[in-house]
């Protein structure tokens, strides 16, 4: 009984498992563009980034602020900084990296009211 | 000896050296700059001394905040942000006249705290008054109830912001101390311009370490707040005035 219960929970965590990393999605239904512009890997993996990007914003923004911990790891700079397109330099526009998940998702994005979206450091091939 | 007791006998042991030592000697330097991994600390209390009688009648103190914080004017200046400017002082009788520089005091009991509906207004634990723009709703009794008008709101939507310094339309912004470069070690821009290319009249440290040159000043030296019927305690002292 406990050897079933066990395969059933493996099987529920490759399903759940195949669904974040969209493996298996349907080719006919439009996806919204990622290109990941720098990197191997991001400071989370990529399930639960797309999950807790925006708690994880939450909370860095609160504790660089109220208490000035400049710590780098969930800075939205950066975020910019790995993610920016590399024509543009920006994660904004048609298929910047936060804009085309968000147009998709019909989640406006409020962080770019005060921040900047353009990249601070220059990588090969950019324009800045 | 169990190790529960010998660890308790080494903090006694490190408590009494810490003790031994006198004031102003400490065996780690306050002043080392603070680690991204490490808080504002109550232990500091970020201030400038701004000595009047060598204030030059240039504008390199307001010049350089604007570059730094990425402040740029709609040519308006009624409404358009203003972190820091150059005030005259003229005596009335004699027409005697003093130019000095005024931005937000960074109060010890600020004003704009206390006005503030949804606690966005804030003083860091170092003593630098700062507006959290995330809760911010733009409602200006800060402005108000700022004695030094060192507050402006940002009337208008605003592009090509610096990384280390967001702003945005409808919420209230004033000198920060040029916190990001304060959190690097380094002086505000108005100070750097001042000692560069102004008359030296501004210093930038530490009131509360013992070591600084500006804890050193005020100690020895006559100084002022304006204001001082207010008792604010601001964290902006005045020479010469």
């Amino acid at each position: 009984m406990k050897r079933i219960g066990a395969g059933i929970l493996i099987a529920a965590f490759a399903i759940s498992g195949h669904t974040d990393t969209g493996e298996r999605r349907v080719s006919s239904v439009p996806h919204p563009v990622v290109r990941i512009e720098k990197g191997e890997a991001c400071v989370a993996p990529a399930a639960e980034m797309r999950r807790d990007h925006m708690n994880m914003l939450l909370h860095q923004r609160d504790r660089t602020v109220r208490s000035g911990l400049r710590e780098s790891r969930s800075s939205l700079k950066n975020c910019i900084d790995c993610h920016a397109s590399r024509e543009t330099g920006s994660v904004l526009g048609k298929d910047g990296f936060c804009s085309s998940c968000h147009s998709y998702a019909s989640v406006s994005i409020d962080c770019f009211e005060c921040h900047t979206p353009l990249r601070q450091t220059r990588t090969a091939g950019s324009p800045r | 000896m169990n190790p529960d007791r010998r660890q308790f006998m080494a903090w006694g042991a490190a408590a009494g050296v810490g003790l031994a030592l006198a004031p102003g000697i400490r065996l780690v330097e306050l002043a080392l700059a603070r680690s991204p991994q490490e808080a504002a600390s109550v232990l500091q209390r970020w201030g400038l001394l701004i000595d009047i009688t060598k204030c030059a009648d240039c504008d390199a103190c307001v010049t350089a905040c604007n570059e730094e914080n990425g402040l740029t004017g709609h040519g308006r200046p009624e409404t358009d942000a203003q972190w820091i400017r150059k005030v005259t002082l003229r005596d009335r009788q004699t027409g005697y006249a003093q130019t000095l520089p005024l931005m937000c005091q960074h109060c010890e009991d600020p004003p704009c705290v206390d006005v503030c509906p949804t606690g966005a207004s804030f003083r860091r634990d170092d003593g630098i008054v700062l507006v959290d723009k995330h809760t911010c709703i733009g409602c200006r009794y800060c402005v108000l109830a700022c004695p030094y008008g060192a507050r402006s709101f940002v009337h208008e939507t605003t592009t090509g912001q610096k990384a280390d310094v967001p702003r945005g339309k409808g919420t209230v912004e004033s000198c920060t101390l040029c916190v990001h470069r304060v959190d690097r070690d380094e002086t505000p821009a108005c100070v750097e311009a001042c000692n560069r290319e102004g008359g030296k009249a501004m210093a930038f440290g530490d009131l509360n370490d013992a070591s600084s040159e500006i804890h050193r000043r005020l100690h020895t030296e006559r100084s002022s707040q304006i204001r001082p019927d207010l008792a604010l305690g601001t964290g902006v002292r005045y020479q010469g005035l």
